[in-house]
């Protein structure tokens, strides 16, 4: 008799136990802090700052999430992740959310289950060499060596790129874009591949950005998004939202200095709409009506986001190209608000 | 007083089960072993219940999909067109010439060490105790990153190995030279080696999926077959030397069976050395980014066999040391009264004796060594961990399937070099009649 309760109780520990909480939304509420899956440390997207505190513009994406969710930027915990570790780090949990550099690829969003919900940065590979190589094109890599960071596409589009123009290289895999930069300065490779944006930022962090050059050839598409789990819609909606809040609000002009003004003033019907002054939008998701104005509000729109973290006013100096709004004949474009 | 004699003879009841030691410990296996299968079976359950929650399923299929990704060494050919699992053979041989070449060097160098140790000379002995303690009391992962950026960062680039025009026109050398009389370049890359090469292959043949070199076999096959010719000869001298008491001189025929077929089979195959160079152009400006022939022998995997076999060399000292010391003074003793000297009294006397205690401890260095290997992901050394348990894992997102596949691969070596060194123990162990 007691044995049987027993296992019963064990054959019950093992059920709880054994399923992951499908509904994030409840565990962030419950827990008061979002975690948030971001680089080791790309200056511009997302590293610490001299006093620790986390910055950049995937950065500031999970703080805009925080306060949908929390109504507090500040309430995320940042996990670094390597391109190694971060898709284990969103499977099994240990991360809400990951925004970190990461690519939209068929394979990430079926085979490994996750669900990319938006791009926030339209991006390509590109290579960085050093000036006094002399090499003006990628198609004069033959037989270089290149380093590649293990773990992304990046690797993959490496590999097609020499088998398709026919050319040789030498491959030294490395863990992390630190690494990859102490071997490509200390000249161990002749040449340093990865997102061109990341690849902007890295060089931003060099001792002499001058003479470093990144090559005109840009080799692959690389949607930048961030990414959730398979299977928690809501979770997913949440997140893919609370982006194109900050791109409706780029669109309507809506500043992190001026959103007070607007909200107590504006007829726009969409942006009061956004701002929870009309409509439920914020309740149909399970946040707060004001949600998307905490999220503006947390570090200002898309616009301001990325000006303040990589814009050409930066060291970093990328110009928003492909990433202007469709206003002005970009590709960032946010659905209606309705 | 009836009682006692009853007592054994009633019913089986349930308390004693507890309570009568005959079945006590029957129950207490039982229980443990339900315990156990519990365990586990929740262990399963979890994960399936899981995998099931993520939409996932455990599939071993994608070990036949095209893998994408290149691996800078490669003991057999691969192509980015391969599959996941020739990546994965390919980690594996990695894995192998790393942890055969590290025990070879680790057991050479701890018996030198734990021999050394025990010397008479004070600074010999000492320096020997400074390797040892140095080497064991640092953890390993810090040696293999000092070892590889010590290598790294102290030799040149190869572009100071590159002649420029202005060097043309002025005389003037290159920065940085080879060394060797100019056949081996160490770069910050790596060791840019001779590669021996033939002129005349025999050619490949594919067994299964496995290339096979036949002119590698014919040399190797000459090489065996010369050794043992020549042991029967030293065998022939030996018996005649126990029956008439002359041994007939046997070093110039053991001279020409060992070196000659090789040489004469060399030379047929048209055997020669490419000495990595610098493409040039006409005027001898060089050309290119990286030596071009020979072999490159990245800093990677040299750092990690140098750091693993320094490391398990310290080991294996310690007990090559303690085997010696276990074997009585008598013995030393006895073999110094007998004339010899103090070498020899070690090789012949102390060594094969010691022996017997040295192996068992060699074993487990040896397996530790194997499964340090995993640890050449710190400097991106792509071994079994790195393609396999690394970007295959990563880039199909298959963790479960690519780490049960690898434990049982380094289960199976383990169990195999243990297997091996078993049957060496017992054929060396004292032999009891
Ligand atoms: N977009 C590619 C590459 C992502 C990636 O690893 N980016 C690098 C450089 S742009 C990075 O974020 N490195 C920072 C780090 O190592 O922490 C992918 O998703 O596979």
């Amino acid at each position: 008799m007691k044995k049987s309760v027993f296992l019963g109780v064990v054959a019950a520990t093992a059920m709880t136990a054994g399923f992951a909480s499908a509904a994030t939304l409840d565990d962030v509420k419950a827990r008061g802090e979002l975690l948030c899956g971001s680089n080791t440390g790309l200056t511009g997207f997302g590293a610490p700052d001299a006093n620790g505190n986390w910055v950049g513009f995937d950065v500031s994406l999970c703080r805009a999430v925080a306060a949908a969710v929390l109504g507090d930027p500040a309430k995320v915990k940042f996990v670094p992740t390597t391109g190694e570790t971060r898709f284990t780090a969103l499977a099994s949990g240990e991360v809400d959310l990951l925004v970190r550099n990461s690519t939209w690829t068929f394979s990430r969003d079926t085979d490994l289950k996750f669900d990319f919900v938006a791009v926030n940065y339209y991006d390509g590979q590109g290579f960085m060499v050093k000036k006094d190589l002399g090499v003006s094109s990628a198609k004069e890599l033959d037989g270089a060596t290149v380093c590649i960071q293990t773990g992304t596409t990046t690797e993959l589009n490496l590999a097609d790129f020499f088998k398709f123009n026919n050319i040789k290289y030498t491959p030294v895999t490395v863990q992390d874009d630190s690494e990859a930069q102490r071997q490509y300065l200390a000249g161990a490779c002749d040449a340093y591949t990865t997102d061109a944006s990341g690849l902007a930022a890295s060089r931003a962090t060099m001792a002499d950005p001058e003479n470093h050059i990144i090559l005109p050839e840009i080799i692959s598409k690389e949607p930048l998004g961030p990414v959730v789990r398979h299977g928690d819609n809501n979770w997913g909606d949440i997140v893919r939202w609370t982006y194109y809040a900050l791109l409706i609000a780029e669109e309507k002009g809506i500043t992190k200095a001026n959103i007070e003004e607007v909200a107590s003033s504006t007829t726009d019907p969409e942006v009061r709409r956004l701002l929870g002054l009309e409509g439920d939008a914020g309740v149909m998701m399970g946040l707060d009506n004001n949600w998307a104005k905490n999220a503006i509000a947390a570090n200002g729109n898309y616009g301001e986001i990325f000006e303040a973290n990589i814009g050409t006013s930066t060291p970093i100096g990328l110009a928003r190209g492909l990433n202007a709004l469709w206003t002005q004949g970009g590709l960032q474009y946010a659905p209606p608000l309705r | 007083m009836a009682m006692a004699s009853e007592a054994p003879k009633d019913g089986f009841r349930l308390s004693m089960l507890i309570y009568d030691t005959r079945f006590r410990s029957f129950t207490i296996q039982v229980i443990v072993l339900l315990l156990v299968l519990m365990g586990i079976a929740w262990l399963v359950d979890n994960t399936v219940q899981n995998l099931a929650a993520k939409d996932k399923d455990i599939n071993f299929g994608f070990l036949w999909n095209r893998a994408g990704y290149d691996i800078e060494q490669q003991l057999i050919p691969y192509t980015n067109d391969s599959t996941h699992g020739r990546a994965a053979i390919i980690g594996l041989l990695n894995t192998l010439v790393v942890a055969f070449w590290g025990c070879i060097f680790a057991t050479v160098l701890g018996v030198f060490a734990g021999v050394l140790r025990l010397s008479k000379n004070w600074l010999v002995a000492r320096l020997m105790t400074v390797y040892v303690e140095a080497f064991r009391n640092v953890p390993l992962l810090l040696w293999i990153i000092v070892v590889f950026v010590v290598t790294s960062e102290t030799a040149p680039q190869p572009k100071d190995f590159k002649v420029t025009a202005e060097m043309v026109q002025t005389g003037a050398e290159p920065p940085a030279q080879k060394i060797l009389f100019g056949t081996v370049a160490i770069t910050n890359r790596g060791w840019n080696i001779p590669a021996p090469l033939v002129e005349r292959p025999l050619g490949v043949v594919n067994v299964g999926s496995v290339p096979v070199n036949l002119t590698l076999l014919a040399v190797i096959a000459a090489i065996v077959g010369s050794v043992l010719v020549n042991r029967a000869i030293l065998r022939r001298a030996r018996r005649i030397q126990e029956e008439t008491g002359d041994r007939p001189t046997t070093w110039w025929q053991s001279l020409l069976v060992l070196f000659a077929p090789t040489i004469l089979l060399l030379l047929a195959l048209g055997f020669h050395i490419e000495v990595p160079a610098f493409p040039t152009d006409e005027t001898g400006v060089s050309k290119g980014f990286n030596f071009q022939g020979g072999i490159l022998v990245m800093h990677s995997f040299s750092a990690l066999l140098i750091a693993l076999s320094l490391y398990t060399g310290a080991f294996i000292a310690e007990a090559v040391r303690g085997g010696v010391l276990a074997i009585s003074r008598g013995q030393t003793e006895a073999a110094y009264a007998l004339g010899l000297r103090p070498g020899r009294t070690m090789k012949l006397i102390i060594l094969p004796q010691a022996l017997r205690v040295i192996i068992p401890p060699l074993i487990s260095q040896y397996l530790n060594l194997t499964k340090n290997t995993s640890l050449g992901i710190a400097v991106s050394y792509l071994d079994l961990r790195g393609t396999l348990g690394g970007i295959t894992l990563n880039q199909t997102g298959r963790e479960l399937e690519c780490m049960l596949l690898m434990m049982l691969i380094y289960l199976t070596i383990s169990l195999i070099i243990s297997s091996l060194m078993n049957v060496f123990n017992s054929a060396v162990k004292l032999k009891e009649r």
